[in-house]
């Protein structure tokens, strides 16, 4: 998808401005942060489970090419195909190829960042394949032409009553008269007409919460059901994921399983656990007839061995943004690419460049309640430093604010100089805000006194009565 | 006195921290008094700044010439103490980091961190302290600062120590985890973001029905009074150590001196 994370400001502006997106995002505030704190303090060992996740991912970073290479042959041995790809168009180019062999014509597809990465729904529309989402928040985006603003929850920026007013404007072919304004209603309304879809469809293309290098399987977790139906119907299922996805064994993933559900939703275990191994084989009742992976990289090996690589071991459960007060400030479409949170400001960067996604990493206030909840125990706000590190390397960011530091830098090298100025500061200040014991506004800070009063100094600073109080 | 000091006698070098130095020295003047109470002698050497706003600008060549000045100026003390949880923070957890690619300065830059803290939590965790000997009518709310909870574990230690001032009663804050929005430089970088969180947390304060609030970082401390007075919504600010140390009869954050 286009990129707008370079007007990062300009979209934040317009979120923070726009009042039902604050009426959705109020939900997320009070739903998913408690819902997690319960999982985490109803399982005795959730601590203990994210610093094994933590060294399960390590572990397999460590050797990603090798388990990549065991996950590739045991997909092979069980009838599948593997594609790698090392840039999005070259995904891209591929899962046409597989479509086009199987003469498809509409496409089901389970819920899938990588798919919004490489902006798969799109392309297949321009070349004249329709591409269906099925879980119940991307089909409703994909109604209103919008990206997802939330890597588990895609709709999650919308009201009960703007998916209401969606389906009334999409399902045209339905009486008007219709009662929508029930939850139920919608699900079941949105229900029949995928299940029509599913039936229809040649392909079934769905992402992958984990690659198993032991068995040669993919898993995937939902609530709706919808990627059994879109893996299992169509003749072809493709499974479309990046390469970090891959875990050495089925024992891992059954741990990394135990932290992922609880740190994004509050459940215990998501509604549905699915593992797919190759095609349908003699004597199984169902399954597709072709089974390709299309493994994607697009700029993650080139994040392996640098200060960003701990990124990689990220699961994708959300619980970052969850917990972010910026991410519930301004929504996840400000972000203006296809992860926001703190999650996407270290990874979005490293996938689409720092030019255009400098904002991000500086659009924190490095609170850490990010990292105190990533299950996988990343450390998010040191990242997004490394982010600033290189803006200040290459001289990017605005010359008033190098200037600025830089000028900070002089005097608080010189203690007796920066004494002085602290002194001549605080007590011209002092003076001037004595009587009201504040400013509503001052030359040079308005980023201050725009939205907020600057208390006034007391007048003296500290090191210059301590220094009298030590003369006496 | 139940605050015989669990540890011997210390010498404490005060990280006095430059909003504390510019815009509140009483803070400064508390932390003495407290630390003294705890039995250390305090001094303050020669200082300027942690080096923070140039760390988390990505400027790690000017955070390490400030910082190279703090590991040299406090060499000599048993302890570092600041009333702060993100300069504290920035000593303890970030100095080693910070000089992780710089041997010759790494293992001061340790030593130091290991002697680093924040005043509170030094009271309490280090020099045994179980009570205050102070006075403050009415009801106050604690926010927990953000560098302070998450990297140095201060949590439950201002609590306990705020329950024994006579006369003051605590009502929790909702949402008292909760960043209130200053975030250094970012609150005049992205001020609309910040106006937000910290329009949300004046709401919080005002429910929780105190008449003051508490917190242990200036940067947070006049960004909540800022945001409390520009709102006109009447709840007095304070650093807590003013409270402990019962120095809290200045005006408060923000409010007319009028002597």
């Amino acid at each position: 998808m286009q990129s707008t994370s370079h007007a990062f400001k300009d979209n934040a502006q317009r979120a923070l401005h726009d009042p039902r997106l604050q009426r959705a995002m109020e939900n997320l505030r009070h739903g998913f942060q408690e819902r997690r704190r319960v999982a985490a303090a109803a399982l005795p060992e959730f601590e203990q489970l994210r610093d094994i996740a933590r060294d399960i991912k390590n572990h397999t970073l460590a050797n990603l090419d090798w388990y990549l290479e065991r996950y590739e042959e045991k997909v092979l041995a069980s009838g599948g195909h593997v594609h790698w790809c090392r840039t999005a168009a070259e995904a891209r180019e591929t899962i046409l190829a597989i479509c086009r062999s199987a003469g498809a014509r509409t496409v089901t597809k389970g819920k899938s960042m990588i798919a919004e990465e490489i902006a798969l729904n799109d392309f297949l529309e321009e070349k004249g394949i329709e591409p269906v989402e099925t879980d119940l928040g991307e089909y409703i985006i994909q109604l209103r032409r919008e990206p997802p603003s939330h890597i588990i929850a895609p709709a999650v920026h919308l009201n009960q009553d703007d998916v209401e007013d969606t389906f009334r404007r999409s399902h045209t072919d339905l009486p008007a008269d219709r009662s929508l304004g029930e939850a139920r209603e919608l699900c079941d309304e949105a229900r029949t007409i995928l299940r029509s879809k599913f039936l229809a469809a040649d392909v079934g293309i769905t992402g992958a919460n984990f690659l198993i290098a032991e068995t040669g399987s993919s898993i995937i977790v939902t609530n709706e059901g919808n990627g059994d139906l879109t893996q299992t119907l169509p003749k072809v299922h493709v499974v479309l994921a990046s390469l970090e996805k891959v875990v050495p064994t089925l024992e891992d993933v059954s741990t990394i399983l135990r932290l992922l559900a609880r740190s994004a939703t509050g459940q215990e275990f998501s509604s549905y656990t699915t593992v797919s191994t190759g095609p349908r084989r003699p004597g199984d009742l169902d399954g597709p007839q072709e089974y390709h992976v299309v493994l994607l990289d697009n700029g993650r090996s080139a994040m392996l061995g640098t200060e960003f690589h701990e990124m990689l071991r990220c699961i994708r459960c959300s619980a970052c943004m969850n917990h972010c007060p910026v991410y519930s400030a301004v929504g996840g479409h400000a972000y203006g690419w296809v992860y926001p949170g703190p999650m996407g400001a270290v990874l979005t960067p490293g996938l689409i460049g720092i030019d255009e996604a400098g904002h991000l990493p500086n659009a924190s206030t490095f609170c850490g309640r990010c990292e105190s909840v990533c299950p996988m125990k990343i450390p998010l706000p040191k990242m997004m430093r490394h982010w600033r590190e290189r803006q200040v390397e290459r001289g990017l960011g605005p010359a008033a604010a190098r200037w600025g530091l830089g000028a900070w830098a002089f005097l608080a090298s010189r203690p007796a100089l920066y004494g002085l100025a602290a002194k001549l500061g605080a007590g011209v200040l002092g003076r001037l805000g004595r009587r009201k014991g504040r400013f509503a506004a001052l030359p040079l800070a308005g980023g201050w006194t725009g939205v907020r009063d600057m208390p006034a100094p007391e007048g003296r600073t500290f090191r210059d009565q301590w220094a009298e109080r030590n003369r006496r | 006195m139940e605050n015989t000091p669990a540890a011997s006698p210390c010498r404490v070098g005060l990280f006095v921290t430059c909003l504390v130095d510019l815009f509140r020295p009483t803070v400064g003047f508390a932390a003495v008094k407290l630390l003294e109470d705890a039995g250390c002698t305090v001094v303050v050497p020669q200082q300027t700044c942690c080096g923070q706003p140039a760390y988390n600008s990505g400027d790690k060549a000017r955070a390490k010439q400030v910082a190279r000045q703090v590991i040299a100026a406090f060499a000599d003390v048993d302890y570092v103490v600041a009333p702060s949880g993100s300069c504290g923070g920035m000593l303890h957890e970030h100095y080693p980091e910070l000089f992780a690619d710089e041997p010759e300065t790494a293992l001061a830059a340790q030593h130091l961190a290991k002697r680093s803290h924040e005043l509170i939590s030094f009271l309490v965790d280090v020099r045994g302290m179980k009570r205050v000997d102070a006075r403050f009518e009415g009801a106050v709310t604690y926010h927990d600062s953000c560098s302070g909870l998450r990297e140095l574990g201060v949590k439950q230690q201002p609590r306990q120590l705020l329950r024994s001032v006579e006369g003051l009663s605590i009502r929790e804050l909702p949402g008292a985890e909760t960043c209130c929005g200053f975030g250094g430089t970012f609150c005049v970088k992205y001020p609309a973001i910040s106006d937000r969180m910290v329009t949300d947390k004046a709401e919080d304060i005002r429910r929780s029905g105190a008449g003051t609030l508490l917190a242990g970082d200036m940067g947070c401390l006049l960004n909540m009074a800022g945001k409390l007075s520009r709102l006109g919504v009447p709840v007095a600010v304070r650093h807590v150590a003013e409270v402990l140390a019962d120095m809290a009869d200045r005006p408060s954050i923000g409010a007319p001196d009028r002597k």
